[in-house]
């Protein structure tokens, strides 16, 4: 076969493994082109953070509007600090509103639910919600009806 | 012959693991001239021209071509030498995957820098002296043995070499065949006034063709000279391979136990 | 007794010194500085070969597995009534680890063995060694492109193995067996990572690519050159290659994925 014509053969195939990294990349890992989108930091603290984990989504009615950076113990409080990214389209979230752990489905993984409040003023950059709902702990759900408390 | 001599080997001593193949060799191959080694299969002619052209180092011993001392010789300098070198082994050793213009202008690509249509007329000059200008468009696997050795022959010689050597050219060949490869290096060394070694067991069709032979057994030199000399050499050994008798100073039988400890007689203790 | 002992040590020796001998001759290839005007168009050639015809089976292979994840996920995960998942875990296993994993075995099998064959050949006729004589070194001529071409071709076919198993995956979940398509991608989407998996799963697939490429050129060059040498040294790329890629998978998967 012509030289020239495996060079264009190999080149089909060389574009051939970019495509297909690039169906891995958006399709796949849902990586989106404006990935590196503005984002705004808010705070929230558990006094129990079960099985929620960072990269993890924080949603509002079911949409998600940020991730979770982080999550640390604060030393003082003895309470978990979590650290979240919300997109800067989401700029109004009222400042009374609540940070919930829920768990999609019985047995998926957690999630940040913020359940919105009435207030006029709105969160900004840093602040930390106000109010929290801990991680419903299954197990323990369950010895305390054992228990009868 | 001393200035003349193009290679010389100072005794060289060669194993292989762990069997001695030459113990202390001394020989001289004279410059412009077709010089033949002869010795019985198995005594390490091939390794005399790996040896020669440094794709092996000897145990000691010193191995000089044209003046250089070639198992010190540094790579980029032994890559050098070995372009005024050309083999032709025994196979033809042709690239499979390239047709016989490529492969005969191998050689001139990677060592030239020629221009194309240079490179073009150079190798049908070079495949017109071994008579197939013609076939340059077959490849490896359409030609028959002798063509093959002629191909590669035709490669070995593409960039003038000082020096060539031939790795048992007539082995396994059709009378034909054998008469035109002994007049292609005949013709070559005339014309060229290439220094040609040639490995061989083919007794006549070599010493009808050199000028000089030596012949290599158990190791050593056993008898060198001009053909005239060879054939009147008093040594029996040399007798022996020289006229083909079956039993002499080298043995029918391979080295073995007495016979009727073997096949369970004598003994009988 | 003390005879076996003797060839156990013997052997020892051996898988040393054959370790050893691979390991200069990789330097031996690597050292040389690669020449582009020439040295392109032997890569290119060689990246088809290795490459380009290793497609089909790769592409087979990747569809039939994708589609047999797709078929054993949904038995499992509809017990729990979390079919909605099943685009996570074809995903996630295909990209993680079936994708380089299987891809190597296969390389190793179609085109490892293949150079294999093809350099042992070439020395067995002695072309390696007249090259030499020519005053070229196969070292850089013959081997080099060829281990290029498997370290590039390799992570390209794993990552059109991983893009064809999923697709695969899909036919059977989403158009067979019926799996909304929109909880199929979400899925896959909130819980692939680009970095730690797809990236992690490629950096495999070069690994694996630069293994399987060095002990088949390694078995060739190193072969005994006869046609019982050639074809154990054949065998013996394709055993290697798998025991080596399969043994680093492990290593791999335990530093990318595990925690430490």
């Amino acid at each position: 076969m012509a030289q020239r014509t495996i060079e264009i053969i190999v080149g089909l195939f060389m574009v051939a493994g970019l495509a297909a990294l690039l169906v891995l990349a958006l399709q796949v890992s849902g990586l989106s082109p404006k990935a590196a989108e503005s984002t705004y930091t808010l705070y929230a603290n558990f006094n129990d953070t079960g099985g929620l984990t960072p990269r993890g989504k924080v949603s509002m009615a079911g949409v998600t509007v940020g991730t979770i950076e982080s999550i640390s113990l604060d030393k003082e409080t003895f309470q978990a600090r979590v650290k979240m990214s919300i997109h800067s389209e989401v700029d109004n979230i009222p400042a009374d509103s609540s940070a919930v752990i829920r768990t999609s489905g019985l047995l998926g993984e957690q999630y940040i639910d913020i359940s919105v409040g009435g207030d006029m003023e709105s969160l900004q950059a840093g602040d930390t919600f106000y109010s929290t709902q801990s991680a419903m702990n299954l197990e323990r759900l369950i010895s305390n009806f054992a228990s009868g408390k | 012959m001393g200035s003349t001599a193009y290679i010389s080997l100072k005794d060289v001593v060669f194993s292989r693991s762990g069997r001695r193949i030459f113990d202390g060799i001394t020989l001289d191959i004279p410059r412009g001239k077709i010089t033949a080694i002869m010795g019985p299969s198995g005594t390490g002619k091939t390794t005399l021209l790996r040896l020669i052209g440094g794709q092996l180092r000897p145990d000691s011993g010193s191995v000089r071509v044209d003046g250089h001392e070639v198992p010190r010789l540094k790579r980029k300098a032994l890559y050098a030498l070995r372009e005024k070198m050309g083999m032709l082994f025994q196979s033809g050793a042709l690239f499979t995957d390239l047709s016989v213009f490529e492969n005969v202008a191998f050689p001139l690509r990677v060592h030239t820098k020629l221009p194309e249509d240079m490179i073009h007329d150079i190798v049908l000059m070079k495949l017109e002296a071994v008579g197939l200008r013609g076939a340059r468009h077959l490849m490896p696997s359409e030609l028959s043995g002798g063509m093959t050795r002629r191909v590669a022959l035709a490669r070995s010689i593409a960039l003038d070499p000082e020096l060539i050597m031939y790795d048992e050219p007539f082995a396994g060949q059709d009378p034909i065949a054998m008469g035109v490869l002994v007049k292609l290096i005949r013709d070559l060394n005339s014309s060229m006034g290439l220094t040609s070694v040639l490995v061989s067991h083919d007794v006549p069709e070599s010493l009808s063709i050199c000028h000089y032979a030596c012949i290599i057994a158990d190791g050593k030199v056993i008898g060198e000279g001009t053909p005239e000399e060879l054939k009147a050499h008093p040594s029996d050994q040399v007798q022996q391979f020289l006229q083909g008798q079956p039993d002499g100073p080298v043995p029918f039988h391979y080295p073995a136990d007495d016979a009727g400890k073997d096949f369970g007689l004598g003994g009988g203790a | 007794m003390l005879d076996r002992i003797a060839s156990l040590g013997r052997l020892g020796l051996d898988i040393v010194a054959s370790l050893g001998r691979s390991g200069r001759f990789l330097a031996g290839v690597l050292s040389g500085v690669p020449r582009p005007v020439t040295g392109f168009p032997l890569l290119v050639k060689q990246i088809y070969a290795v490459g380009v015809l290793s497609l089909a089976i790769v592409v087979v292979s990747g569809l039939f597995i994708g589609m047999v994840l797709g078929l054993q996920g949904y038995t499992i995960l509809s017990d729990y009534g979390s079919e909605a998942a099943i685009g996570q875990m074809i995903a996630l296993t295909l990209v993680r680890e079936l994708g380089p994993v299987v891809t190597a075995l296969l390389f190793a099998g179609r085109a490892g063995s293949a150079l294999t064959a093809e350099i042992g050949l070439m020395k067995a006729t002695e072309q390696l060694s007249s090259m030499e004589m020519m005053g070229v070194d196969p070292l850089r001529r013959v081997i080099a492109p060829r281990l290029w071409a498997g370290f590039i071709a390799m992570p390209i076919l794993a990552l059109i193995f991983s893009v064809v198993g999923i697709w695969g995956g899909m036919l059977v979940g989403v158009e067979w067996l019926g799996v909304f398509e929109g909880s199929f991608w979400g899925n896959m989407q909130s819980s692939v990572d680009f970095v730690d998996d797809v990236m992690n799963g490629f950096i495999k697939s070069v690994v694996f690519g630069f293994v399987c490429a060095w002990i088949a050129v390694f078995q060739g060059y190193d072969c005994v050159p006869t046609s019982a040498g050639i074809s154990s040294a054949t065998t013996k790329t394709v055993v290697y290659s798998s025991l080596a890629v399969l043994g680093l998978d492990f290593v791999l998967t335990a530093v990318m994925f595990g925690d430490f």
